[in-house]
């Protein structure tokens, strides 16, 4: 199996996607926009892995700024067999320890879970975004692959902390995440709208994995709420009026690809940025404008951020009876390569699993090909249940 | 018809802060070369978040503070959206849902006497780059990106031209006591907007925005421009007017359409996630208030603009008597520059030669205001004046009455000074012949007779003019 990545050290041991910067090394996030870019400065959590003693191996390949199902659409990268994310490909194969990915709506959740591997994104704030090229910058979080709860945990209280270069990084300096923590008597509840869309193989995913939590004590429910369809909603038209907002500096005047097409400065931006993109990045430029444009503000933008908080209050109200819950990664355990075109509306449909945890910023960790939400600095409860549940699953 | 004249103002000014507001790149007037003071963040380069630089907050509130605004305890940063190649990121962060500072008041001294302004808000954001257009190429200079500014927006009070040349005069004044801006070339610069309404109306008429101005006389002049195509247009139907953006040009003296473009752009504003909200709690803003230098008080500015030199006012502030002997002076109809003079040249002459301090309170401010009258009304000259001075301090004389007494005043001279000249004419016969064979420099035998006579009781200027009037 073939994963692009390009290799900067053959002895690294943690590849690291390339939404995130690694000083000296190109860094296009995907994207022919940025062809050739190379950063001047690495990533506050590359930085601390290198200080800790961590080898980087390099950088994995990315769908452009991150924004696709499961990171396939990258200008660098060709259609493979199996379509998920190189960084969780490289963990799965062992042929690096661990990975960090930036998720974003929930791709890299995917892509773990269609590789049989852990992703865990963190509480929002916890792990500095310096050195993240910025999509949606209120939800987006620097997160870490890895084979199992344990290497995750290690791996995740290197890079958290606070830093100074982050205005939005929490005040904590330090966080020890646990993989040990008692999980007998816990409850976790099971979302059946959310269960009822998966397909069966996916179906039977999460069973097996509450009857695993079932067998060390841990209560689970199920029980019916319709905030995770109401905050993909909102996250989606936050995500894209961000990601818009956030890739409008790629202009073709500092750096990156400039078309040779141009006789004035608006066609210099336009044949740049046409030529830049790819269909997916466009509909979310498209769809952002739209969403932040006077017309549509209040009824969209304002209205997703009241929903935020309307959906932050019901979730937290949630995690007053369950520690955690319990749903897909994503809807189908086997993944089909799809038209571009279609790529948009995939997304949006994915999302349901995924997009909470990116809206209200809560700890979102996706083990044995199904998916763990819990409450802000909730970590190690989450890992705690996948370490609990991951021998009997995967035996 | 008489049309009133209603503008508002929005002024932008770069703070003197030490670094940039984002990032902790030098202020751009550290820069020598284009793209001296500039980082991955203020190129607008990928991975850079925008952290805040606590000395804005402090100065755009001590600003507020100044202006008599009320401050905002939470504020927020919002991002707008342009493109433009000076604008690295493609969009400005600014505040325009939480501004730091609202509501504020301005009271102006113009000719008209005395003028309220009301400061709708103050908003911090960062400026933009600068494009420099050699032949058919455009360079980009990022240094004055994210340089931190702070936007004043007034309500449309200004009634005149010169109202606005007093209000910007005086922020001048003021934010530079005030450390707030050293207020340089290009660093404080204005969008005016304007219209026209017959006298008495309350609606307000079409109104024309001049951007990016910074010097005071293309201001007066764009204003004076824009008012009289505004009633050329109302009065004589030379044009439609519209409601639009327009540039002032300061070779024509004319100001121009700008580009339907640039004025029909939705900004698409949101709330900067980057950013947490600003909270000013009491802690900071009573250490902000406590910190508010010295020379940003009312006073001084008041002194300032009385055209007191800032080292008078320095000394003036430092003793507490002397600041309520000038402001009492003031108060009695005295000009604020002669009172000043008088009490620190000669009042402080007097006591370090008597060996007496400030408060030994032996001059009021009502004899004070009595002597500076006489002077002005030349009912007794200059020095007769100082004369009085040091007999009000060491023997607390009444000024009028030692006048009188003394024989300064005016009445006595006009009789001492005839009859001084005709002496020194009658006694001084040879230079009289000399000085009108020619000889001009004889006049100054007669003069220094004269001069000797009155013994400085009367001012030298009057004794030459009854002179010459009596040579003639």
């Amino acid at each position: 199996m073939k994963y692009y990545a390009t290799i900067i050290n053959e002895k690294g041991d943690i590849a690291v996607d390339d939404t995130i910067l690694i000083k000296d090394s190109v860094c296009t996030a995907g994207s022919y926009i940025l062809d050739g870019f190379k950063s001047l400065f690495s990533a506050e959590a590359v930085t601390r892995l290198e200080d800790k003693g961590y080898k980087i191996s390099g950088k994995t390949h990315v769908g452009e700024f991150g924004l696709d199902l499961v990171g396939e659409f990258s200008y660098y990268g060709e259609k493979e067999e199996k379509l998920s994310g190189a960084a969780a490909g490289l963990v799965s194969e062992g042929k690096v320890s661990a990975a960090l990915g930036v998720d974003l709506n929930g791709a890299t959740r995917r892509a773990a879970a269609l590789s049989g591997v852990d992703f865990l994104k963190p509480t929002y704030g916890t792990v500095s975004r310096y050195g993240v090229i910025s999509t949606a910058a209120s939800g987006e979080q620097i997160g870490v692959y890895a084979k199992d709860a344990k290497k995750t945990a290690e791996i995740l209280s290197v890079i958290a902390g606070h830093d100074d270069k982050d205005g939005t990084s929490l005040p904590d300096e330090t966080y020890e995440y646990a993989v040990d923590k008692d999980i007998a008597g816990k409850k976790v509840c099971i979302v059946k709208e959310l269960f009822d869309l998966a397909d069966e193989e996916t179906k039977k995913k999460v069973t097996s994995f509450a009857d695993a939590l079932k067998n060390k004590g841990v209560i689970v429910e199920a029980i019916s709420t319709d905030i995770f369809e109401t905050a993909n909603i909102a996250w989606q038209i936050l995500m894209c009026a961000e990601t818009c907002n956030n890739i409008s500096r790629y202009d073709g005047v500092k750096f990156g690809h400039r078309t040779e097409n141009f006789r004035n400065i608006d066609e210099l931006y336009l044949n740049s940025r046409t030529e830049g993109f790819n269909f997916l990045t466009k509909a979310v430029i498209f769809y952002g404008s739209d969403v932040l444009s006077k017309e549509r503000y209040k009824d969209c933008y304002d209205k997703s951020l009241r929903v935020r908080r309307v959906v932050a209050d019901k979730f937290k109200a949630l995690m007053k009876e369950y520690c955690a819950v319990l749903l897909p990664a994503c809807g189908k355990s086997e993944y089909k390569s799809y038209d571009i075109t279609e790529a948009f509306g995939k997304v949006f449909e994915e999302g349901k699993f995924t997009s909470l945890a990116n809206l209200i910023g809560v700890p979102a960790l996706s083990t044995c090909g199904v998916q763990l939400i819990g409450d802000h600095f909730g970590e190690s409860q989450l890992l705690s249940l996948a370490a609990a549940a991951e021998k009997e699953v995967l035996a | 018809m008489n049309y009133e004249i209603v503008i508002g103002l929005e002024t932008h000014v770069e703070l003197g802060t030490e670094s940039k507001i984002f990032c902790s790149c030098g202020g751009h007037s550290a820069a020598k070369e284009p793209n001296d003071c500039v980082c991955p963040a203020c190129c607008g380069m990928p991975g850079m978040l925008p952290v805040m630089n606590k000395r804005v907050v402090e100065l755009a509130v001590t600003a507020g503070l100044m202006l008599n605004c009320d401050i905002s305890r939470y504020s927020t940063f919002d991002k707008k959206n342009y493109y433009y190649p000076d604008l690295p990121c493609s969009y400005q962060i600014t505040q325009l849902a939480h501004p730091i500072c609202k509501n504020g008041l301005v009271t102006l001294k113009t000719s008209e006497g005395t003028r309220d302004i009301r400061i709708n808000r103050i908003h911090m954001e960062e400026d933009a780059g600068k494009l420099v257009h050699r032949g058919r190429y455009s360079y980009v200079d990022f240094n004055r990106t994210s340089v931190p500014l702070i936007e004043i927006v007034t309500m449309p009070d200004f009634r005149s031209a010169e109202e606005v040349i007093a209000y910007l005069t005086k922020l001048k004044t003021m934010f530079r006591s005030g450390g707030i801006s050293e207020c340089e070339e290009g660093a404080m610069r204005c969008d005016v907007n304007i219209s026209v309404r017959p006298m008495g109306s309350e609606e307000y008429g079409v109104r024309t925005e001049v951007k990016n101005m910074s010097s005071f006389e293309s201001i007066e002049k764009a204003i004076n421009y824009e008012v009289q195509r505004h009633i050329d247009a109302i009065e004589y139907e030379t044009e439609e007017l519209v409601q639009e953006t327009r540039r002032y040009d300061d070779a024509t003296g004319k100001t121009f359409a700008m580009r339907d473009k640039e004025t029909a752009d939705d900004y698409r504003y949101f709330p900067d996630p980057n950013l947490m909200p600003i909270i000013i709690d009491d802690e900071w803003l009573e250490k902000i208030k406590a910190e508010k230098p010295v020379a940003l008080d009312d006073k001084v500015i008041e002194y300032q603009e009385a055209g007191i030199s800032q080292k008078e006012i320095d000394v003036i502030i430092s003793d507490k008597k002397l600041g309520k002997l000038l402001d009492e002076t003031i108060a009695l109809g005295c000009a604020a520059k002669e009172a000043a003079a008088w009490i620190l040249t000669d009042y402080m002459g007097v006591l370090r030669k008597s060996g007496k301090g400030t408060d030994s309170e032996s001059l009021s401010a009502e004899k004070l205001a009595s002597i500076i009258k006489m002077v002005e009304k030349s009912e007794i000259n200059r020095g007769a004046g100082k004369k009085v001075l040091i007999a009000v301090v060491e023997e607390g004389a009444d000024p009028k009455d030692y006048v009188e007494k003394h024989g300064l005043n005016k009445k006595f001279d006009a009789d001492a000074l005839k009859a001084a000249v005709d002496k020194a004419i009658s006694e001084n016969q040879k230079a009289v012949a000399e000085y009108k064979g020619g000889k001009e420099k004889a006049l100054q035998a007669i003069f220094g007779a004269c001069m000797k006579e009155l013994r400085g009781a009367v001012n030298p200027a009057d004794i030459r003019a009854m002179l010459l009037e009596k040579l003639k």
